[in-house]
């Protein structure tokens, strides 16, 4: 596996035949995608059908039981810390430290990854300054607005440099302005700098036609590719038809 | 990951640590105060209740705050490492204890380095304890300064292994309360703390039994003793074992195989 692991040409993510279960409760069956580089996916599933099961196997918050999940070639269970080194992640709750101010924070997380004082110094001032939020470097986290709270997280997971960014329902609880941010942010990352990401929300407006898609529902895919392909195939004139058909719900 | 990156990511624990105990002000204010209550108050009324005979380490008959000195060092000890338990809690409900778990070094060594970190500030809380504490007429010889610091750093560390494990163990904030109650109130009442155990022995029988096994009592009795210049070996070797099974049970906690994270799953949908 060492060969596939350093071949630089490896996809950021390969989930392949990935089962979990809680007891008796199904959460993920025999789940497989890949992300490819500058892939913008956008993981789509009503509340409870495994996201957040699937991102915290993906960030390794405890083991997957059946499949394999292989960050730039490196499987998780098996290689931890290269697959984890490679990985910026945005969870659905608010991560940052409210005591701390916000260099703080992110000199915590540059320390987690074992980064040098003053590489971490430049790369901070280089993120916090492309989200805009230069100025409000050395205040308190909990003085910030839940958008701009967002807006530090997405900056901290990208202080690492990974190729791969998760975001478990970032825009939860945020205004349009925040969201259309973020969304806009993400997007750029995608296109100039060739990061994968794999963006999970509920909200299906959320999902626009330059992007691929996953639909999750009860712990399967239903259907995964470009969303004007996932629309045609599902025989719909929109995601949010094509999405109720699949699923047989109705979406938000 | 070399060791540069491990030591990087240990400071890195350790200063947010030091400086979160700084930023929230009522609890560093609490944390200072706590203790000094007790000596100050709890020890002046209780001076004429409680005699103490001269038992070991003391050579002389000692007033009563003078005992109960190495017994507030384990009070602010227990309390700071349950308050990272609480901290820990609270991380996990808040989502940033995820942070500290995506981090790509090993678990065993972020949850060593937590432990480190509690035990920094405890360590230093213990010293601005020592040295009002002087002021107050409590004055264990210079050296003892000196020599309790390698047992203030055990007993911490088990201390603080013990609040991980229960971190890992409970799933509710609300919770914390039955900490207090059940964890905090306990150890400290049923230990050599705030009396000497052959006046519980004289009290209650079995009591004294549990205050034997309780390994905060030998926490108290390590620094109690390592204050005043003198080893404790059966205390040390006590809380020792101590610090390696509650270490052991919570890197188990954790684990990201076997952990009592694994049957809970990860939180809400």
């Amino acid at each position: 596996m060492a060969a596939s692991a350093s071949d630089p040409q490896a996809s950021p993510l390969v989930v392949a035949g990935l089962s979990h279960a809680f007891g008796q409760r199904q959460a993920l069956r025999d789940v497989s995608f890949e992300l490819r580089r500058g892939d913008r996916t956008m993981l789509l599933g009503l509340n409870g059908a495994g996201k957040t099961t699937l991102f915290s196997l993906i960030t390794r918050l405890y083991n997957h039981r059946g499949g394999s999940i292989r960050i730039f070639g490196w499987e998780i269970r098996k290689k931890p810390s290269e697959a984890l080194s490679r990985l910026g992640v945005v969870f659905q709750l608010p991560t940052l430290d409210p005591d701390l101010s916000v260099a703080q924070n992110l000199f915590y997380h540059a320390a987690l990854h074992g980064l040098p004082r003053r590489e971490a110094a430049a790369r901070i001032r280089r993120e916090i300054e492309r989200v805009g939020l230069t100025d409000r470097m050395h205040e308190k986290a909990r003085t910030l607005s839940g958008g701009q709270r967002r807006r530090v997280e997405i900056a901290r997971a990208l202080i690492h440099q990974p190729k791969m960014l998760l975001l478990d329902e970032p825009t939860v609880g945020l205004d349009i302005a925040s969201r259309q941010f973020l969304l806009d942010h993400v997007r750029m990352l995608c296109r100039e700098e060739g990061l994968a990401a794999l963006w999970a929300t509920h909200l299906i407006d959320e999902v626009d036609s330059a992007a691929r898609v996953i639909v999750l529902h009860r712990g399967s895919i239903l259907a995964e590719g470009p969303v004007p392909d996932v629309i045609r195939k599902a025989n719909a004139a929109s995601i949010r038809e094509a999405f109720d058909k699949l699923t047989g719900e109705r979406g938000e | 990951m070399k060791p540069i990156h491990y030591y990087r990511c240990l400071r890195g624990i350790v200063w947010r640590e030091g400086l979160r105990f700084v930023n929230q002000r009522g609890r560093f204010i609490a944390a200072l105060v706590r203790p000094l209550v007790w000596l100050v108050i709890f020890a002046a009324g209780f001076r004429f209740v409680l005699g103490v005979s001269i038992i070991p380490p003391y050579q002389t008959y000692i007033p009563y705050e003078e005992y109960i000195a190495p017994g507030l060092i384990g009070m602010i000890q227990l309390f700071q490492a349950m308050q990272s338990t609480l901290s820990m809690v609270w991380d996990r409900e808040m989502g940033s204890m995820r942070t500290l778990l995506v981090s790509p070094l090993p678990r065993w060594f972020l949850l060593v380095s937590k432990m480190v970190a509690t035990v920094a500030v405890a360590v230093l809380q213990s010293y601005v304890f020592l040295g009002i504490a002087w002021f107050w007429g409590i004055q264990p010889p210079p050296i003892g300064y000196l020599t309790v610091l390698p047992a203030l750093i055990l007993s911490g560390m088990m201390l603080s292994a013990l609040g991980l494990f229960i971190s890992s163990a409970i799933r509710q904030l609300e919770n914390f309360a039955g900490v207090m109650n059940f964890v905090i109130f306990p150890m400290f009442f049923a230990s050599s703390a705030l009396y000497p155990l052959w006046t519980v022995r004289e009290a209650n029988e079995k009591l004294y039994y549990v205050c034997m096994v309780n390994p905060f009592t030998h926490a108290v009795e390590l620094v109690r003793f390592a204050l005043y210049e003198q080893f404790n070996g059966e205390a040390c070797a006590v809380v020792a074992a101590a610090l390696v099974v509650f270490m052991a049970l919570a890197i188990l906690g954790y684990d990201p195989g076997r952990g009592l994270i694994v049957r809970r799953g990860g939180g809400p949908e």
